[in-house]
């Protein structure tokens, strides 16, 4: 009680503390006494079925949902990227990216840095109507990014996109991730998608979260490595998926 | 890894502030609607009351009750009320009907586009005021006249609002109904139509709304019965409560026109979501 709270040990720093979360819609009980910490710069995948309330938990982190119990400590600064792009279409790329930020050369110049970064340099002053889908999507990666926050949410980034296109975003995630060190809530369906990007890996299944461990397996992840591929099989018979052997399962 | 509270909002962390958005009660709701016409009813009583606003301006809520009262009991309110509903319903009918009709040729077919639309918006820049005497000719002091009128007055919005909605309309989800066989009316009818309910719903109302003051403009010449009667038999007299009668009987037909629209709009559009409910999903 008496310890000095100030000085936090380095290791745990904390960049979201979540205790005894509970949500409830109707009579279900969809976020039933979480308890969560991601320490700064700590890249957590959280992995469930649909309905499981995985969108719900990142929503109230994102002050998009309010709680109905616990304690929830968030970083002032957060920032979301959707399952849709969700770019504004009157707005031109480079605008839609430092939107609500204050207007002048210098923010237009850090969009165009974060536009760079996720190789959109060319695309500034394109409408968002004429992007692709995987375009779109890294346009809204810049205008999070741009922000620099200390907690980015990830709301099922890529689930609207190609095979192909999924792969290469996966790739620029985790790369600017590393480099911007953000603590990161991916929430995902997708095993591979998970264990690939990851420090951390928790499942969450009838409000609770079964399964919350750290990923061991090396970088870069190769889904051939056999712990990938066992803790693959972990992480689906947790989400209910049982496979006798694990045969290489692409999404 | 475990970390005290106390420590994580020692290192600066906050609690998210989600935007509360429990529904207001439905009676507060309806009293804060109410809030507005009772002020003006209020602030009509006061100066009155006070003198500020003398009978020869206008007359006091309480005559203009009693002249409800008169009215309604010589049977000369019912009368021209009935008379002016017709007028304006068929009136806005026939509107409404060509301006939807219109539209929709204009906004779904290419063609009807090229062949009509200029055309129509020529004649939408022509004040309907300036047919009444065009029309007294035509039509001479008939019916016709003044439900041409209000037809005319109504088209417009409604052909505006139609064609907009209409071009609005999802082309993918016109291509994949084509591709499932569907004809060109069939497209119109599932998919077109409904796709464009809120702009067709919103040209109503302004129709509505025009309906009402073109009504006023066919009644004010050369009427001899209807509502527009009333008030030029009042003016003559210099009765200004049964002119508030007639000015607020004009303005209880806006009210109950957008509640109609409203109504409509609920039962029009079933799978449209109540607002204000959550975005997106769990």
């Amino acid at each position: 009680m008496s310890t000095p709270a100030t000085t936090a040990p380095a290791t745990t720093a904390p960049a979201v503390h979540l205790r005894g979360l509970r949500r409830v819609f109707g009579t279900r009980a969809v976020l039933d006494g979480i308890d969560l910490d991601i320490a700064r710069g700590e890249f957590l995948a959280l992995l469930g079925a649909s309905g499981t309330g995985k969108t719900t938990l990142l929503r109230i982190l994102g002050a998009l949902d309010r709680a109905d119990q616990g304690t929830v400590l968030v970083p002032p600064s957060r920032t979301v990227v959707f399952q849709e792009p969700r770019l504004i279409p009157s707005k031109r790329v480079l605008g839609n990216v430092t939107v609500g930020l204050p207007r002048g050369a210098a923010t237009r110049e850090t969009g165009r840095r974060a536009l760079a970064e996720v190789g959109l340099a060319d695309h500034a002053d394109a409408w968002p109507g004429t992007l692709s889908g995987g375009e779109a999507q890294r346009a809204a990666l810049a205008r999070a990014l741009v922000r620099e926050p200390e907690l980015l949410l990830l709301d099922e980034p890529f689930a609207a996109l190609d095979a192909l296109t999924r792969l290469r975003m996966q790739d620029l995630v985790g790369e600017l991730c590393r480099k911007h060190r953000p603590a990161v809530l991916l929430v995902t369906h997708d095993v591979d998608e998970a264990i690939r990007l990851a420090d951390r890996v928790a499942v969450l299944r009838d409000g609770a979260l079964v399964r919350d461990e750290t990923v061991t397996v090396e970088r870069p992840r190769d889904a051939a490595d056999p712990e990938f591929a066992a803790l693959r099989r972990r992480l689906l018979a947790d989400l209910g998926v049982h496979r006798d052997s694990a045969p290489q399962h692409v999404n | 890894m475990t970390t005290t509270t106390e420590a994580a909002r020692a290192a600066g962390l906050v609690a998210p502030r989600a935007r509360a958005t429990t529904a207001r009660p439905r009676g507060l709701s309806l009293a804060l609607r109410a809030l507005g016409p009772i002020a003006l009813l209020a602030a009509w009583q006061v100066s009155s009351a006070t003198g500020a606003l003398t009978p020869d301006v206008l007359a006091s809520p309480g005559q203009v009750l009693q002249a409800v009262k008169e009215l309604w009991g010589n049977g000369q309110l019912a009368d021209a009320l009935s008379t002016s509903l017709t007028r304006a319903a068929l009136g806005l009918l026939f509107g409404a009907g060509t301006g939807l009709v219109l539209g929709v040729v204009t906004g779904f077919f290419r063609l009807g586009e090229e062949l009509l639309d200029s055309a129509v918006q020529v004649l939408r820049t022509v004040p309907f005021l300036a047919l009444v005497p065009l029309f007294m000719v035509w039509f001479g002091i008939t019916e016709t006249a003044k439900i041409a009128l209000i037809g005319v007055a109504t088209s417009f919005p409604m052909y505006v609002s139609a064609s907009g909605g209409v071009r609005n309309t999802d082309r993918k989800l016109v291509e994949a109904m084509r591709s499932f066989g569907l004809s060109r009316w069939a497209v119109v009818r599932e998919v077109v139509l409904p796709g464009a309910l809120p702009a067709l719903l919103s040209g109503l109302r302004l129709s509505m709304t025009l309906s009402v003051i073109a009504l006023i403009a066919a009644e004010e010449i050369n009427s001899t019965e209807g509502i527009g009667y009333l008030m030029a038999q009042a003016q003559n007299f210099s009765r200004t409560d049964v002119l508030a009668v007639c000015i607020l009987i004009y303005g209880l037909l806006g009210l109950a026109a957008d509640g109609a629209v409203r109504v409509l709009e609920r039962v029009l559009m079933p799978w449209r979501p109540v607002t204000g409910r959550q975005v997106a999903g769990r």
